[in-house]
């Protein structure tokens, strides 16, 4: 039975509705749940404003946990119901959720339209590298030889790079997370949110069936200090557990490289400075891989833009002003009409 | 002494019933615009009409080949018309390739105008003419006008300076004026239309002005062949009312607009280009005023996709394309069939399989509307049977769409999208609304609660407190919505969805007997574009005393709830349909009725004389 309640009020768990999750046990997805009710509660969400679409694949599921509205759509193609919702009802918050075979394989032609369009949606994409619902078969993100049963040598063809393909498509908001750092990703749903646009969030989700650990490099505990990278706004790229890790310029090249403060000559004057609107910085961030390099993490990417469903109700503003009283009488009357007399 | 008094008296004017036109040129010659100005000629002159833009797939085909011909035939009169004509009275060929493929289409004893400036050596063996068919007698049973239009224009708009490029493209305005004298038509809407469509260009409208002045006082001084006179066709007796011409696409556009005003609802139309479906998407997209939102999408997937989204929310979601791109928008209909959200879907159907004929016209896609999803998923089905149809049928279609919270199919074609007819303008204020009531309450709120009677679940849209849901493509419990894998409940929810569809056959009215008795000898049926032929058909036969009668279909499903009767009253059914006999299957499938088809797959409508051949071969006489 649904209940209006009062929105000061609302806790995590007045987003989470009475259906029984149904992920594997240990999935990413759990905590990647948590930390949107969360969040969705921190930043007193209206769920009767809030929209949760979804496609097909284990990621998709997500709305039926969301006690806001929500539609679970068909395979690859939430951005275009997405679009069509926004454009409809701009006071709706939309939030895609999907994933690396549902947007960036069947539904990689809609991901790229809605991040070029810049409708003010926040797509969530849940990568783990595996078709999960189907049962294992290797994803449009899986490296090079991943076996799986539909490649049983080894898959054959190159991964996309999620970061860049979203920057190359002219997104005007990139991050990423981590499904286990709720704080992380709490902040980060916050900040996509907040962004007036398309906002693009791939979260690196460990698939303990099919996938477990394809992101261990950076993820476990042990390596997490030296592999993260997170970036913040204004603060040089630095990192390590002993913070003295950093990011520079290659020097009479293009391209970053991973340098110690204090080797070499080396001062934290001469690391790069993160800066959210540049795009070449975050297209190099986009592309750093362990394990020479750490996996940056955080807002790579950030260029608020005029949205599409402001601009499409601009030109309908236009048109009705420029047309006060437009009736249907009078539009089937435009042009040549004719008087038969009796 | 003036020269008109040199003059001979001029012949009499001969009467005609009614006359087919067709110009034929170039696909860059301006002949849709020569037979659009025409068109409304003749609808100011009082007459009953319709037309047939015939072009070809290619934008702008290499200059004098066959297949860059494109076309427009119209067929006007006293009487009643309702078709393009069968057979060509007159023939404007702008050039020998036109001439080549349109001459057929001409009657014997018709006339063609010819541009002997045209036919040039190099012309005629582009259009693959051995020899000058001027000259070597293989138009001996027409009547020839030739003359060098294209000199004759140039020469008449020497005074303005244009390019020889530029003075040639005055060249159709010229001919029209020539035909304008030939029947009789007032140039002055043509001149007005000039000056407002070359308002930034004054030096051009003048020069199309001169043409077209030049084309007139040509035929009305110049000694035209022995035989040939100028025609007169008087108006028609037509019922009286506000008039004007309207194309199946502005119908259509104007029928969705009109529709949504009366649920209450915003439009939204989600759209990709197709030929021959584009013209809706750019007649809406300039309707912006009404509260219309287009969106040009990435693909028909995409363009259904948005436009089930805009109805989730709470517009009214229509998505237009042609046969091949309903075959990509299959999955995302069964999606609104699944969660019971209102969609239109517009086909404009053209000739297929696959690419087909983009620009031809075929309904061929009958049982895709019906049968073309993966497993049972019933939707609405209907047909328009005529450019101004599509208004009614649009309205009703918003109409089932909103009450049943059910995809609709508009079945169109390409004839009707582009094919033009008088309308006598209806009285919008008239029409009864069918306001849209949201639910609002949070009170016993399920997303699934059915009316008892139509069966339609509640519409809950985002934005309302208290209703937060989630609907989706997984089957959904019967009382709660949720998602339900339970066996029974998806033999329950197939059962409901099917009996809400069945349910509306009676919520739509009878099928009548558009002519002839209810128990005839025969029964032609028909759906869609066919209407035209087979009116004029029935209506001939029957004033010959054949025993016949016309049944038209506009709901294709559910059927009206009288149609299994009311054929089997008969004792023959004849069904044309430019198919292999699609309407034949569903009708012997639904009724066990011995329903023959009549079946044309050419790209072009049927011919009023196919239809009475096919009649009296039947009956006998």
């Amino acid at each position: 039975m649904n209940v209006v309640k009062n929105p000061e009020a609302l806790s995590p768990k007045d987003y989470a509705t009475d259906q029984e999750v149904r992920w594997c046990p240990g999935c990413g997805d759990y905590a990647i749940l948590k930390a949107m009710q969360k969040t969705m509660a921190e930043m007193r969400a209206p769920p009767e404003k809030t929209v949760f679409v979804s496609g097909i694949g284990c990621s998709s599921r997500f709305p039926y946990y969301m006690a806001t509205y929500g539609f679970h759509t068909i395979h690859g193609r939430a951005p275009a119901f997405a679009t069509g919702i926004k454009l409809a009802n701009p006071d709706l918050d939309v939030w895609v959720i999907t994933g690396d075979g549902d947007g960036l394989s069947i539904g990689g032609n809609h991901l790229y339209h809605a991040l070029r369009r810049n409708v003010d949606l926040q797509i969530i994409l849940f990568n783990n590298e595996i078709y999960g619902l189907t049962k294992g078969q290797y994803s449009p993100t899986s490296r090079r030889g991943t076996k799986s049963p539909s490649t049983p040598a080894g898959s054959i063809d190159n991964p996309v790079g999620v970061g860049s393909f979203a920057l190359g498509c002219g997104a005007g908001f990139v991050a990423r997370s981590i499904d286990t750092t709720m704080k992380h990703l709490a902040e980060v749903f916050r900040r996509a949110r907040g962004h007036h646009g398309t906002s693009f969030v791939e979260i690196y989700q460990n698939c303990i069936v099919y996938n477990d650990d394809v992101f261990d490099s950076f993820t476990n505990r042990k390596a997490a200090a030296d592999m993260q990278l997170l970036l913040e706004h204004g603060k040089p790229l630095i990192y390590g557990k002993d913070r003295n890790r950093g990011i520079r310029m290659k020097l009479g090249s293009v391209g970053l490289e991973a340098v110690t403060i204090g080797e070499n000559g080396v001062g934290e004057d001469d690391l790069v400075v993160h800066d959210e609107r540049n795009r070449d910085l975050a297209l190099l961030l986009a592309s750093m891989q362990t394990p020479d390099m750490p996996v940056a993490l955080g807002v790579l990417y950030c260029q608020p833009g005029p949205t599409y469903e402001v601009l499409a109700r601009e030109q309908m503003d236009e048109a009705v002003a420029a047309r006060p009283g437009a009736n249907i009488e009078g539009l089937l009357r435009q042009g040549y009409t004719w008087t038969v007399q009796n | 002494m003036s020269s008109a008094a040199l003059k001979e008296p001029p012949l009499p004017r001969q009467e005609l019933e009614s006359a087919v036109v067709r110009f034929a040129g170039d696909s860059g010659d301006g002949m849709q615009l020569t037979g659009s100005q025409f068109t409304q000629s003749a609808a100011l002159a009082g007459n009953d009409l319709a037309t047939f833009p015939d072009f070809p797939a290619e934008i702008r085909a290499p200059l004098g080949t066959t297949f860059g011909v494109s076309a427009f035939q119209i067929n006007f009169g006293s009487g009643e018309i309702k078709t393009s004509g069968d057979a060509l009275d007159m023939l404007v060929a702008m050039n020998p390739a036109a001439l080549k493929v349109e001459l057929n289409g001409l009657r014997a004893g018709g006339i063609v105008v010819v541009d002997q400036g045209s036919f040039t050596d190099r012309n005629l063996r582009k259009a693959g003419f051995d020899a000058n068919p001027l000259n070597d007698g293989s138009l001996d049973k027409y009547r020839v006008i030739e003359i060098d239009i294209s000199r004759l224009t140039m020469e008449a708009v020497a005074e303005f300076g244009l390019s020889k490029k530029d003075g040639l493209r005055c060249k159709n305005i010229w001919t029209l004026g020539l035909v304008y004298w030939m029947y009789e038509r007032d140039r002055q809407p043509t001149v007005d239309w000039l000056k407002s469509k070359f308002a930034k260009r004054p030096d051009i409208a003048d020069s199309n002005i001169a043409a077209l002045n030049a084309g007139h006082a040509f035929a009305e001084t110049a000694e035209l062949p022995e035989g040939v006179t100028g025609f007169h066709v008087r108006p028609a007796e037509i019922t009286p009312g506000l008039y004007r011409t309207v194309t199946g696409g502005h119908a259509l556009a104007w029928g969705l607009v009109a529709g949504a005003k009366l649920a209450g609802l915003p439009l939204f139309l989600g759209s990709y280009p197709i030929t021959p479906a584009s013209p809706l998407l750019h007649i809406l997209a300039g309707l912006k005023e009404y509260g219309v939102t287009t969106f040009q999408a990435e693909d028909e997937i995409a363009a259904v996709c948005s436009a089930i989204g805009a109805s989730y929310a709470g517009s009214l979601g229509v998505t237009s394309s042609s046969g091949p791109g309903i075959a990509l928008k299959g999955e995302a209909i069964g999606l609104a069939v699944g969660t019971e959200l209102p969609l239109i879907v517009v086909n404009s159907q053209r000739a297929g399989p696959s690419t087909g004929l983009p620009t031809k016209t075929e309904q061929s896609d009958l049982f895709q509307a019906v049968y073309g999803r993966n497993a049972d998923s019933p939707v609405v089905v209907l047909a328009s049977r005529s450019p101004s149809d599509c208004f009614d049928v649009a309205i009703e279609a918003v109409r089932l769409a909103t009450k049943y919270m059910t995809p609709v199919i508009l079945l169109t074609d390409g004839y009707i999208a582009n094919a033009a007819e008088p309308w006598r303008i209806p009285d919008f204020s008239a029409r009864e609304e069918f306001p849209v009531r949201f639910r609002t309450d949070p009170e016993g709120f399920q997303p699934f609660a059915r009316d008892e009677e139509t069966l339609a679940r509640v519409w809950a849209i985002p934005g309302t407190p208290g209703l937060e849901h989630r609907i989706g493509g997984i089957e959904r419990d019967y009382d709660t919505g949720h998602i339900s894998y339970d066996a029974a409940n998806h033999q329950r929810m197939t059962d409901v969805r099917r009996a809400k569809i069945d349910g509306i056959a009676k919520d739509i009215p009878l099928q009548e007997v558009d002519q002839g008795r209810a128990e005839a000898a025969l029964v032609v049926v028909g759906w869609g574009s066919t209407y035209g032929p087979i009116n004029r058909a029935v209506s001939h036969l029957i004033g010959e005393g054949y025993d016949v009668a016309h049944v038209h279909l506009r709901h294709i499903w559910p059927l009206p709830d009288n149609l299994g009767e009311l054929l089997k009253g008969f004792d023959r059914v004849l069904i044309p349909e430019m198919n292999t006999g699609q309407l034949s299957v569903v009708l012997r499938s639904q009724y066990l009725v011995d329903a023959e088809g009549l079946n044309k797959v050419s790209g072009q409508p049927f011919k009023i004389s196919e239809i009475e051949q096919a009649i009296r071969d039947r009956l006998g006489g």
